[in-house]
């Protein structure tokens, strides 16, 4: 028997909900929603708003945008073992901070954190390099180049991100190896601000392409010949995942594993079909991640685990159990 | 008649023995006294203290991260991540100064019969233990007995100077994210900087984590609510990045520190070297817990 789709939806959104209530400290909730107490005086308030309910929605937000990207991915490159990260959009987001981290640069602006720019503009010539090299074979982008050159593109980051390690001290090399483990304590709503605008953009693409991506999974002739404009569907599907992964990287750096697992996973419960795979992957995606981010604040409190090492550790098992269990079935 | 000369042939035989012997002890000392003379030091603490103790002249090779105007003209050797071995042999040292677990280079040296202190990172204790040792091992005992007495006198001073004042509950930060308070790296419960605090008469606010270092989420810095907020930055920092970089703190208002506006950034690059400054910095830090008491 199929789960109703609407069942995802709403366990998602529970979760989302729910997970501000959890965390490594116990809160007065009737402190926290009494708001005749100043915000300023008031600890239990701060705690809820400042540091909780921003890093679900960073959580929600990185999730579905990983997610999502990871489904528009696989059905552009036609390849089931793509990932938001495998054209190298992350690797670029990495280096770029990791550079402002070891070399210590600073932009004093109120709207956009320092570091996120840094990973953005990273992404974002990352994205160029691999749309330069991939542009324009024919009608169509060539997929086998976008690949190669997205592949080539994040072994040669990672080469220069352990470069930069390398050769910076230890304490900045500790710093960005954590950065690279991935983080959603935003501690504030500025990085969430200055990253929705980039990943509204990218969702409101998402939401025109599923029927588009159903036909370019049969193969580029195919789609043309059903009369899909296959390089403006490939343009959209590559610019808007590569939008959405790098303002994901930008909140929370490259948290992996969703891109991959989420997809498959929702593949397994409700069919290939694009048009539900993909809202399907963004509200699990977020569930996911807002649950794996609760596991790192609450596990080892008031040690933090890095949330990309609960997201492989724990979903890993979990995904290979699913994938057991369905064989079996 | 035979046996005249047996006793002048058994003289000159004691007297050639005897200077032998006296040759070879006077060969033998320099090596059994085995004073260093060309030094190379991985360790930047290390470094620091060779030079307090006067064997400045006889160190030959530092780590890339010594910067002091006294050893800047030296070869730089590489560090704990990076050390260049060939470059520490062409040096021909005869004392090279590693950090514990280079083990790899410490094989490399022993194959060579090069001498090596390896050294250890400790606590704030430890700090004049290791100036001892190191002055046991390039014969400046005496000098190095002076900067230990000096560095516990120091620390033993601040200790009665701020016994029995309040402890405000402190956040020692050493690291995050430039202008957010994002990745906050503290001192926890373990290490030189916890017992700095602690001399300095303050409460760690993460004293229960056995680390030296945690990285605590913003939940966990408003609930531990510490009244004192001290950062601890390199030298590259700038004023301009210092004022905008503290008006993120801001956003946690209900921190009592906040409140009190009671953030004090500390710029300089021996901060967080436990060498033998370290009783200068832990003074600097009373003097912000505790201006009444100075």
């Amino acid at each position: 028997m199929k789960t109703p789709r609407v069942v995802f939806h709403l366990a998602a959104f529970a979760i989302c909900v729910l997970a501000p209530f959890v965390g490594s400290t116990s809160i007065n909730l009737y402190s926290a929603f009494n708001f005749e107490i100043p915000f300023s005086d008031n600890i239990d308030a701060q705690i809820l708003f400042i540091a909780r309910i921003p890093r679900v929605i960073a959580g929600a937000l990185v999730g579905a945008a990983l997610a999502t990207s990871g489904v528009v991915l696989q059905a552009l490159l036609r390849n089931p073992l793509a990932t938001p990260f495998t054209l190298g959009v992350s690797a670029g987001g990495s280096l770029g901070a990791i550079l402002v981290i070891v070399l210590g640069f600073s932009v004093s602006s109120p709207f956009v954190p320092t570091v996120a720019l840094a990973s953005f503009i990273g992404s974002l010539t990352a994205v160029s390099i691999v749309y330069y090299l991939a542009r324009f074979r024919g009608n169509r982008l060539s997929t086998n180049v976008l690949l190669l050159a997205g592949v080539t593109l994040n072994s040669l980051f990672s080469a220069t991100i352990m470069f930069v390690q390398y050769m910076a001290d230890y304490t900045q090399s500790f710093y960005s190896i954590r950065w690279l483990m991935g983080n959603l304590d935003v501690s504030g709503y500025t990085p969430i601000i200055s990253a929705l605008p980039l990943l509204l953009v990218a969702f409101a693409v998402f939401c025109y392409l599923p029927r588009a991506l159903n036909v370019l999974t049969l193969g580029a002739d195919s789609a043309s010949a059903r009369g899909v404009n296959v390089l403006a569907t490939q343009r959209l599907a590559f610019f808007s995942a590569s939008l959405a992964t790098g303002a994901a990287v930008a909140i929370g750096g490259p948290i992996g594993f969703i891109g991959i697992i989420i997809p498959h996973a929702v593949r397994i419960f409700v069919g290939a079909d694009h048009r539900v795979v993909l809202p399907i992957s963004a509200s699990l995606g977020a569930a996911f991640l807002v649950i794996c981010d609760i596991g790192a604040r609450t596990i080892l409190s008031p040690v933090e685990l890095p949330v990309g090492v609960i997201t492989a550790m724990f979903g890993g098992p979990f995904f290979l159990w699913i994938l057991v269990r369905n064989q079996q079935n | 008649m035979d046996t005249c000369p047996k006793p002048t042939k058994l003289k000159h035989y004691l007297i050639i023995i005897g200077a032998v012997c006296l040759l070879s002890v006077t060969t033998v000392l320099p090596a059994s006294g085995e004073i260093p003379r060309r030094i190379v030091s991985v360790v930047p603490a290390v470094t620091q203290i060779l030079l307090a103790i006067g064997a400045g002249p006889q160190i030959t090779g530092v780590s890339s991260f010594d910067d002091s105007q006294e050893v800047a003209s030296l070869p730089k050797v590489g560090a704990l991540l990076n050390p260049d071995i060939e470059k520490i042999f062409s040096l021909s040292p005869d004392l090279v100064v590693l950090y514990k677990n280079q083990i790899e280079e410490h094989t490399q040296l022993k194959r060579a019969r090069i001498k090596t202190f390896l050294y250890h990172h400790g606590t704030l204790p430890d700090i004049p233990k290791t100036v001892r040792t190191i002055g046991k091992h390039i014969g400046k005992e005496f000098e190095a007995e002076q900067v230990a007495v000096g560095i516990e006198t120091e620390l033993r001073k601040l200790k009665e100077q701020t016994t029995g004042l309040a402890k405000p509950k402190t956040l020692l930060v050493f690291g995050r994210e430039p202008n957010s308070i994002r990745n906050v790296y503290a001192s926890g419960g373990v290490g030189f900087l916890h017992d700095i605090l602690e001399v300095a008469g303050a409460t760690n606010v993460f004293a229960n984590i056995p680390r030296e270092a945690t990285r605590p989420s913003s939940e966990t810095i408003l609930a531990v609510a510490p009244e004192i907020i001290i950062e601890l930055r390199s030298k590259h920092a700038t004023e301009n990045n210092i004022n905008s970089d503290n008006n993120a703190w801001k956003t946690f208002s209900s921190l009592p520190a906040v409140k009190s506006e009671k953030i004090y950034v500390l710029t300089g690059n021996d901060l967080v070297v436990p060498g033998p400054n370290v009783a200068h910095v832990a003074k600097q830090i009373a003097e912000l817990i505790h201006p009444e008491a100075f």
